[in-house]
């Protein structure tokens, strides 16, 4: 073993010991402990304001296709989390990403250096024709996920990813197919600011930023949530761009 | 045994892959395995919040036809939607890692942290 990583092996073994040490520490009265796996109680959280949809009222009980008005109409209460609760973090989130692909997009420096091409220029024919037929089907597999992202398991992110796949694809397999930056710019700044307009939108008119100003229907139908689902489209489209501009920067350079 | 597994193997295995990261990071001298245990640090970290917030028996946080009012039990929703920030943010820092790699490979032709020359080491 070299004596590099022996030293590695100590400070990991120091930190490790540091965590297990908390671990055997026994909690005064009336302190909070670390649950046990799988023994957690969603009662005494504030997990369970979120699932009953009553930060702001006395709501306490959220039916399928039969609640009305509540103060967020989505079914997943994830989604509920993400894009409307704490809808700042996630536009804070999306700063992050922009900041990377702007960061990329500095150090890779295209601008002076030749751009490159991934794909031969005779890839192969079972490719092409694959890549062909899975492209607008990624693309509908990416908008599913993010406009049914307040009834199922998806959302902006997971659809802009899923889009970003397509491109992805498309840009390895098919070397005629280029992407205009001025595009991917525009894609990306309308997402941001209608994020930030429903944002201010709703400063204005309701008081705070980023509320819901729109009716919350019934929960578990499709035209529900507010301005959720408004809100996880500009994301997708937002984190979709994003990710085939860091995709593509990579490539080129 | 499997009882053990059951209750140990999510706090514990996700604890195990933070320190293997760590390990990675602080020993590794090429460049792209110190991003990759730089990923599995993250990979831990999203695993360790996603299991605090685990209920047994409990459904994924999503009232539809198959638990249809907010009386069923569910897992909590809270780490699950900053475990979706922190895989974004895992992602750009990959990515914006990754970049930087290109560009230092670029100029000093070698992944080796050690032989680049500048850096005092």
């Amino acid at each position: 073993m070299k004596f590099r990583n022996l030293i590695a092996l100590v400070i990991t073994a120091a930190f490790a010991l540091i965590i297990l040490q908390a671990f055997t520490i026994t909690p005064a009265a009336g302190e909070i402990t670390l649950n046990e796996f799988g023994k957690a109680d969603i009662n005494n959280r504030t997990a369970q304001l979120y699932l009953n949809k009553s930060v702001n009222t006395d709501n306490k009980k959220v039916i399928y296709q039969e609640s009305k008005n509540l103060e967020s109409g989505s079914a997943n209460i994830v989604t509920s989390v993400v894009a409307n609760y704490r809808s700042f973090d996630t536009l804070g989130e999306i700063t992050v990403l922009f900041l990377a692909a702007a960061g990329i997009g500095v150090v890779l420096n295209l601008e002076n250096s030749k751009k490159k091409k991934f794909a031969a220029d005779d890839s192969s024919l079972i490719l092409n024709t694959g890549i062909k037929l899975l492209f607008p089907l990624l693309l509908l597999a990416g908008t599913y996920i993010f406009v049914y992202g307040h009834l199922s398991p998806g959302g902006g992110f997971q659809g802009g990813a899923v889009i970003a796949t397509a491109f992805l694809l498309k840009m390895l397999s098919d070397n005629k197919f280029e992407i205009k930056e001025i595009s991917i710019t525009l894609v990306e700044s309308t997402a941001g600011i209608s994020f930030v307009g429903l944002g201010l939108y709703g400063l204005v008119t309701r008081g705070s930023f980023l509320e819901n100003f729109m009716a919350t229907g019934t929960v578990g139908q499709l035209f529900s949530a507010g301005i959720i689902p408004l809100i996880y489209i500009a994301i997708a489209f937002k984190v979709g761009a994003e990710l085939t501009n860091i995709v593509k920067n990579l490539i080129e350079a | 045994m499997l009882n053990f597994l059951e209750e140990w193997s999510f706090f514990g295995g996700s604890i195990l892959l933070i320190f293997i990261g760590l390990y990675g990071v602080l020993s590794r001298k090429n460049m792209i395995k110190i991003l990759i245990s730089l990923g599995l640090m993250d990979t831990g970290v999203n695993l360790l919040l996603v299991a605090l917030g685990y209920v047994e028996a409990a459904n994924a946080p999503i009232i539809n036809s198959v638990n249809p009012s907010n009386a069923a039990a569910f897992v909590d929703p809270i780490p699950q939607a900053l475990v979706l920030t922190s895989i974004v943010i895992g992602t750009a820092v990959l990515a914006l890692g990754l970049a930087l790699v290109m560009k230092i490979y670029d100029k000093y032709s070698t992944l080796n942290i050690s032989e680049i020359r500048g850096l005092k080491w």
